[in-house]
């Protein structure tokens, strides 16, 4: 045993040596491991590589080609997102909320929305037209997040095409969330008190066209991989987790449903008016990779049917408002589509900067001391596409957040990663991984 | 061309260093980098959906970086994640380029804070910025261009010491950005 | 304990006379007293059912606040393992999502809050625990044995915090690099930006602004 090395020092457990692994000397490090009797070799998959979905860490002691340890390493995106909110006021928060799991990002917002509107109480307030567009961008979002899960998956297991289809059938709805919110990604459409602004004109029939475009689309990934003999014998097996592990490990999402367990928030604790539609929970029965891959591709239609009966729904609402009616919360965006895209409404700009004082003094105080939320805890969990997303936020009356904490899917499903993969082989923990489907912002946030 | 339509056919005058820049910047292929939401619009640009970067010479995103020319640092960099960085850009063999894409690689974005390097410039060298949040997939095609006449016009041997020469002293006697009057003067 | 009280409007300080907005930022203590039965909905049921199955209930929980549609146990930390098994056991809430950790610094003795939030899937339901415990004896029992899910949360609440969960099985900084000093979400961590330069002027980082409270 050398002297301590700060990179990789070592401890004496029940279980033997135990290496905290930080980087620095690898070699000096896989050196003090080697001189164990067994043939075991360490691999680092660094935080860098294609197949792991982001940066990922996984440290796997192998035995030839089976694994017999996996950590995972995560914290290579932490970003103090939760103390930065602590700084802002609580519709800035949108913005840095929207950035922890990049690929829902109205799923986040949602969830922050739902919870701060439950400590100020508003909850039965938001307007039924803001609810029904919520709904309908969370769903056309978990089309937009299980097409990246579908194709960086495969992409990482070895199939091209179905990237290709995947990113093409993302672009469709990047292409309506751009011309309802004005951005493809990370939009900060979802505000406290209902959504930023109403739908342009023309938006319900590009919805309605993108939605046949999809059905039709989907059918091209479909063929590709249900029931390809290799893609079968790639994920049938592999990564089983039953219910006992998932409950004991706090797993939610897909992977609970592929046990069989048809929990979904949406059906079973409803928020944001769910219980008004109709959709059918998917679940499998083979608690492996490819039963969650067949739960995904099936969401995408479930999504679709909740599209249409929203797009019906808002048909109805036309002209109704977006935001709660409270003048004291609202956020007050007057936008209208100018020249360059999107720009403030000039009836507005002439309201408050010609008409009335009080108008302007109003606009002001709310946008840069923005409202103050009653004191109290809340936690408010919804069905983002990896599993149940909960915001826990403390308020202490001020205008900015005195705790945001997040509740990731993702943070807690990667623990499964060991369960999944010790004792299989090296090629399957990539299945493995890539149907718990983590997004590396959301666990470190 | 007008010397080569006198002389026998078969020839084509250039200069080495338009050559070289010719060739490097129509095959440059992008390492791996993706960290965070910038890597989903990276990732759009690379498949062949829409965005294609393949015609335009990257025709694939190698994994890894001993075979990649340009690292394209799509995210945010926290501190953790800022040695290994450094490391995947030493393993990247000269010529190389980098291309900090989003506001979170340029200058480290809205995380003003304890946990991101504000800039991947602290820790690599940058050829050029491209800022968004997220960069549209035609804004990085528009960098990735960019960068491509910046190589084709980049100077070899004796030339290159000079150009060199000549941006360090540029750089020393530059005015620091405080000493600067703005419109705030 | 004091309760915070809302004066009417909305805007303004309050407290003092300076009526420009700019008060500091200045932190509160939130707290409320214990609410009183019935509990409402499904509130009392659990109440009822953990008294039954826990016959040292009131000498484990603090208080029980029903608050905005959500029960909240305060339960003391030595307890804390067996409250757990037995509401995991007895009360069919299989399910723990994760623990967070809050820094109340002004609560001199109950500085740190560990949270606790809950579901049972068989009767589709929701509370949530929390543990107080001062600064300087940051120790709380960790409910790993219970809820094998929590190992990650206990360490990020470690690594953010500086709570030490006694018997976590690995408890390492996981977010922050593992020479990392300080635990940053701590109130009295700073959030460490740096000022952002333009030319002639400075601006600072969000920290160190004025700005409402």
């Amino acid at each position: 045993m050398t002297t301590f090395d700060p990179y990789a020092p070592s401890r004496e457990t029940t279980e033997g040596k135990v290496f905290s692994v930080t980087g620095g000397d690898w070699d000096a490090l896989v050196q003090d491991i080697g001189a164990t009797k067994e043939e075991r070799v360490v691999v680092n998959m660094g935080p860098q590589h294609p197949s792991t979905h982001g940066v990922l860490r996984l440290v796997l002691e192998l035995e030839g080609e089976t694994i017999t340890e996996a950590r995972c390493g995560i914290g290579y995106l932490h970003t103090g997102i939760e103390k930065n909110m602590e700084y802002r006021s609580w519709t800035q928060g949108t913005t840095f909320v929207t950035r922890m799991d990049y690929l829902g990002p109205l799923h986040n917002e949602t969830a922050y929305c739902l919870a701060v509107e439950k400590l100020l109480g508003i909850t039965d307030d938001v307007p039924e037209r803001a609810s029904v567009i919520r709904v309908m961008m969370m769903e056309l979002n978990r089309i937009s997040s299980h097409m990246v899960a579908l194709g960086t998956g495969a992409l990482e297991l070895g199939a091209m095409g179905p990237m290709f289809f995947a990113f093409r059938d993302r672009e469709t709805v990047l292409e309506i969330f751009e011309m309802i919110t004005g951005l493809r990604m990370n939009m900060a459409y979802i505000r406290p008190g209902g959504v930023q602004q109403d739908l342009p004109e023309g938006a319900l029939t590009k919805i309605r066209d993108g939605v046949k475009l999809m059905r039709k689309n989907f059918k091209d990934n479909a063929t590709l991989l249900i029931g390809n003999s290799i893609w079968m014998k790639r994920t049938q097996g592999i990564g089983y987790l039953d219910l006992a592990g998932c409950t004991t490990l706090g797993i939610t999402g897909p992977v609970l449903r592929s046990t069989g367990m048809p929990w979904d928030l949406r059906k079973l604790q409803p928020y944001c008016g769910y219980e008004n539609y109709n959709f059918d929970v998917v679940t499998a029965d083979t608690c492996d990779v490819y039963g969650r891959f067949l739960i995904r591709m099936n969401e995408l239609e479930q999504s679709l049917r909740i599209i249409e009966q929203c797009v019906n729904k808002l048909e109805k609402l036309e002209g109704a408002p977006v935001m709660v009616a409270d003048k004291k919360i609202a956020w007050p965006a007057q936008l209208a589509l100018g020249g360059d895209g999107l720009g403030n409404s000039l009836d507005h700009i002439r309201q408050i900067m010609g008409t009335s004082m009080e108008s302007l003094i109003h606009h002001f105080k709310l946008v840069t001391e923005g409202f103050h939320v009653p004191a109290g805890q809340a936690y408010v969990a919804i069905e983002s596409p990896r599993g149940e997303l909960g915001a826990s936020i403390v308020s202490d009356g001020g205008t900015k957040p005195y705790r945001v904490h997040f509740r990731e899917p993702s943070f807690n499903n990667l623990q499964a990663t060991a369960a999944m993969s010790e004792g299989g082989m090296v090629a399957d923990i990539i299945g493995a991984v890539a149907s718990i489907d983590p997004v590396m912002g959301g666990v470190d946030r | 061309m007008g010397l080569e339509e006198k002389i026998p056919s078969g020839f084509v005058l250039t200069t080495v260093e338009k050559l070289a820049g010719y060739m490097r910047k129509n095959s440059l292929w992008p390492a791996t980098f993706g960290l965070a939401c910038c890597a989903i619009e990276m990732m759009a640009v690379g498949s062949a959906a829409k965005y294609d970067i393949a015609r335009f010479g990257g025709e694939v995103f190698r994994a890894s970086p001993r075979q990649a020319d340009l690292m394209i640092v799509a995210g945010r960099v926290s501190n953790k994640m800022a040695p290994v960085l450094r490391q995947i850009y030493d393993q990247m063999s000269a010529p190389k380029w980098v291309l900090a894409m989003g506001a979170c690689a340029s200058s480290g974005g809205m995380f003003n804070n304890y946990a991101i390097v504000q800039g991947v410039d602290h820790v690599v060298p940058v050829d050029i910025y491209l800022p968004g949040c997220p960069p549209r997939p035609e804004m990085l095609l528009d960098a990735i261009l960019k960068l491509h006449e910046q190589i084709s016009d980049t100077k070899l041997g004796v030339n290159r010491a000079q150009v060199i020469k000549e941006v360090e002293l540029a750089a020393l006697n530059a005015k620091p950005t405080h000493e600067m009057k703005g419109l705030l003067a | 304990m004091s309760l915070n009280d809302q004066a009417g409007g909305m805007f303004g300080a309050k407290g003092t006379g300076d009526t420009s907005g700019y008060g500091g930022l200045v932190r509160q203590a939130v707290n409320f007293g214990s609410s009183e039965r019935p509990y409402g909905s499904y509130f009392d049921e659990v109440a009822d059912d953990l008294e039954r199955a826990y016959p040292e209930f009131s000498d484990a929980i603090e208080r029980v606040v029903v608050d905005r549609g959500e029960l909240t146990l305060h339960v003391k930390r030595e307890k804390l393992v067996e409250v757990c098994m037995i509401l995991r056991d007895k009360l069919k809430f299989e399910m723990c999502m994760g623990v967070n950790g809050v820094h109340y610094p002004e609560q001199t003795g109950r500085e740190m809050h560990a949270v606790y939030p809950l579901l049972s899937m068989t009767k589709n339901q929701r509370i949530r625990l929390e543990v107080s415990v001062p600064d300087a004896d940051a120790h709380i029992p960790s409910v790993v044995e219970v809820w094998a899910g929590n190992n990650w949360h206990e360490r990020e609440t470690f690594d953010m915090f500086g709570i030490i969960f006694d018997g976590h099985p690995g408890l390492t900084r996981i977010l922050m690099p593992d020479d990392w000093e300080g635990h940053p979400q701590r109130k009295d961590y700073s959030l460490g930006g740096i000022a952002v330069e333009y030319k002639g002027a400075t601006t600072p980082p969000p920290s160190e602004r004025r700005s409402y409270k």
